[in-house]
């Protein structure tokens, strides 16, 4: 101690300092000295940008699996759809002209098409066995299709084949049986090339589907030649349409919708309507807005009431610590060193719930996606922008009760 | 007012009062003038209510008086901005308080080093003088105990060692026994004594009568008015010329504030 008291002089005018390195320490001990407080207080900054990234990382990652789906089958499909607007003199299927696979075959991109529509008159009798036998009638399905459309809806053979150009060219009275109207009628194989009687006409069963994920409705029932049933029914009648299907290339669906119409018919496209998929980069964006939209309002109310946790929380620090506050203005700390005292701490709480959130939220978004066999996409700088959305939450929270703390004065705050 | 080498007291208030605004208002302390020169160790006396804290807030700077002229070490802080004053208080001024004040999450090391941060005294240096004053107050083996695992008595020694780290030129102590048990009290009034003993210039408010009569002046205050009782004579060889002078020597109990007509003299002149 010796000589210790007034031995040293310093400028009165050299003002009190409290530095960089010693705000950050202050800051830091306040939010690790009471870790329990400031786990809580966090606890709404965590919830919130936890939420943040996790909807964020989440729609990134729906609006890609939704591309990715998207793109397998309806991105390469093209329906070409006849409007009815004229009558059914000029064509063989209302509007559609005779060759029009091979007119729509042309456009590039298209990778097959046909045109198909339901035979009139709802599901039709069919039955196994001749008219003159007592055996049971079936009601299904019977749809008049191209070998195009066939080929085009990607159907898939359980046994046999499709029917062809020489079928079709020909008007064969041949037909392909869906895989549950073949269970239906009771059979099973082909080997005794089996037939069908369709309103008592006979047709033979030249191939059985497995699938057809473009055309389920030939899943469950008949499909015959166009050209046969133009021959035995005629063409689509009141209340069904015509119709063709246009399997594309990826990513030529747009620009083959755009060219059916005037390819089948120059003369008078407003025939026609095609109707293209939804441009997948729209989709992706619509869903990932309004996925947004949504949840990103329940994360800012999370951060607000975060916000206000913090504020709150630091508030009372305030009030509880107003002896300390007037020991350090008694060591010399100024107004404003006091007050940027509190907002250190509370910013330090925004950017430890900020971090802590954002951890929380990659692992849900990672957990869901994994749960539902997605691949996580996440914008890496969410993961740096969070934090100090965190900590700018924190300083904001802080702002009020840092103002307070400045105000206090230190006679007051010692007698507390 | 300075001393013939030239030397401004510690401490000169020209009357110097304050009045609590109220409502209704209060005037805690009457306008009075005092002297506190250097090296010397004064007590304040008085009961409760009487105006001691209020004093010790003036002198500590930690609050402003309504009229009147505060000089502390000759600059004139009573009206100066908060940032000088804030200045002044970081190194010229040593605080004790009665609850000790210590930071509980804080060692009492840690708890020494604070008084260095405003102080902007490097990083580098704060250590070392904050363990030269814990050793110079016995305390040195305890440097990383927290505040609850020491005694009374230790807790005050740590906060005198944080009231000297910075060297400065006067000491305020309000009650500093207050809360410390009899050995404790004895202990710490030895050490204040060592303290002036090796020059610092003490000023301390105390109920105890012991500790009060280890001081060379003891000033009591009542209703806001100061007066001086005759104690041990000053070291300051300055000081023993002002008690010799035969108009002190005449009114050995010396009133302060007495601006309301009294005929006590002055201290200081």
């Amino acid at each position: 101690m010796r000589a210790r008291v007034a031995s040293r002089r310093r400028s009165v005018q050299t003002p009190s300092r409290f530095r960089l390195a010693d705000l950050t320490g202050e800051a830091i001990a306040g939010v690790l000295q009471r870790p329990g407080r400031s786990a809580l207080t966090a606890l709404g900054t965590v919830a919130g940008i936890g939420g943040f990234v996790a909807i964020v990382a989440l729609s990134q990652t729906a609006a890609g699996q939704i591309g990715k789906e998207f793109n397998v089958q309806d991105a390469t499909q093209v329906t070409v759809t006849d409007t009815g607007a004229r009558g059914s003199s000029v064509s063989r299927t209302m509007d559609f002209p005779m060759n029009a696979d091979t007119l729509v075959d042309r456009i590039h991109g298209v990778l097959a098409a046909g045109v198909w529509w339901p035979v009139s008159g709802g599901n039709k009798s069919v039955t196994a066995l001749p008219p003159s036998a007592d055996g049971a009638k079936v009601g299904l399905p019977v749809t008049a299709a191209s070998p195009g459309a066939l080929t085009a809806s990607d159907a898939r053979l359980a046994a046999g084949v499709l029917f062809n150009q020489f079928h079709e060219a020909t008007a064969q009275d041949v037909a392909v049986l869906g895989k549950t109207a073949a269970a239906q009628l009771g059979i099973s194989s082909l080997v005794n090339e089996p037939a069908v009687f369709i309103g008592g006409q006979p047709f033979t069963v030249v191939g059985i589907l497995a699938d057809d994920p473009r055309l389920p409705l030939l899943n469950l029932g008949v499909t015959v030649p166009e050209s046969a049933a133009l021959r035995l029914w005629g063409p689509p009648q009141q209340g069904t349409t015509a119709q063709m299907l246009i399997h594309t290339k990826l990513g030529a669906a747009q620009v083959v919708a755009g060219q059916a119409a005037v390819a089948l018919r120059p003369d008078n496209p407003k025939l026609l309507t095609a109707t293209a998929p939804v441009n997948p980069a729209q989709l992706k964006k619509s869903v990932t807005a309004s996925f947004n939209a949504v949840f990103l309002a329940l994360a800012g109310v999370a951060l607000v009431i975060g916000a206000v946790g913090i504020a709150n929380t630091t508030l009372v620090a305030v009030l509880e610590r107003s002896s300390e506050i007037g020991l350090r203005r008694a060591l010399g700390a100024r107004p404003r060193h006091i007050a940027i005292q509190f907002l250190a701490e509370s910013t330090a709480l925004g950017l430890f719930g900020g971090l802590l959130g954002s951890c929380l939220g990659v692992l849900v978004a990672i957990a869901v996606t994994i749960s539902e066999h997605w691949t996580a996409i996440l914008d890496t700088r969410i993961v740096f922008v969070a934090p100090a959305a965190g900590a700018v939450i924190g300083l904001l929270a802080g702002l009020y009760p840092a103002l307070r703390a400045s105000t206090i004065e230190p006679a007051d705050a010692l007698r507390r | 007012m300075t001393s013939p080498s030239g030397e401004p007291p510690v401490i000169q208030l020209s009357a110097v009062g304050y009045t609590y605004s109220g409502p209704p208002p209060v005037q805690a302390l009457r306008p009075t003038d005092l002297v506190i020169r250097r090296g010397e160790h004064v007590a304040i006396t008085g009961p409760s209510g009487s105006g001691k804290s209020t004093l010790l807030n003036l002198l500590g700077l930690l609050d402003r008086p309504t009229q009147g002229k505060l000089e502390i070490d000759g600059i004139d802080l009573g009206h100066a901005s908060e940032r000088d004053r804030a200045a002044v208080r970081a190194r010229h001024i040593g605080f004790v308080f009665q609850s000790f004040h210590l930071l509980p999450h804080r060692s009492a090391i840690e708890n020494v080093m604070l008084a260095l941060v405003y102080a902007n005294v490097p990083r580098r240096r704060r250590y070392a003088e904050a363990m030269s004053a814990l050793g110079g107050v016995g305390l040195a083996r305890k440097a990383y105990a927290l505040p609850t695992a020491l005694s009374g008595g230790e807790r005050q020694r740590v906060a005198i060692a944080r009231a000297l780290v910075n060297r400065p030129s006067l000491l305020l102590c309000d009650e500093p026994t207050g809360n410390l048990d009899t050995t404790s009290t004895e202990e710490l009034s030895d050490l204040l004594g060592a303290l002036h003993g090796q020059g610092a210039t003490l000023l301390v408010i105390t109920h105890n009568p012991v500790v009060a009569a280890r001081a060379q002046r003891q000033i009591r205050i009542r209703d806001g008015y100061l007066s001086e009782q005759g104690s041990a004579l000053p070291q300051d060889p300055e000081m023993r010329r002002g008690q010799e002078d035969p108009e002190t020597q005449e009114d050995p109990v010396a009133h302060y504030g007495e601006q309301n007509g009294s005929s006590h003299a002055r201290q200081g002149g």
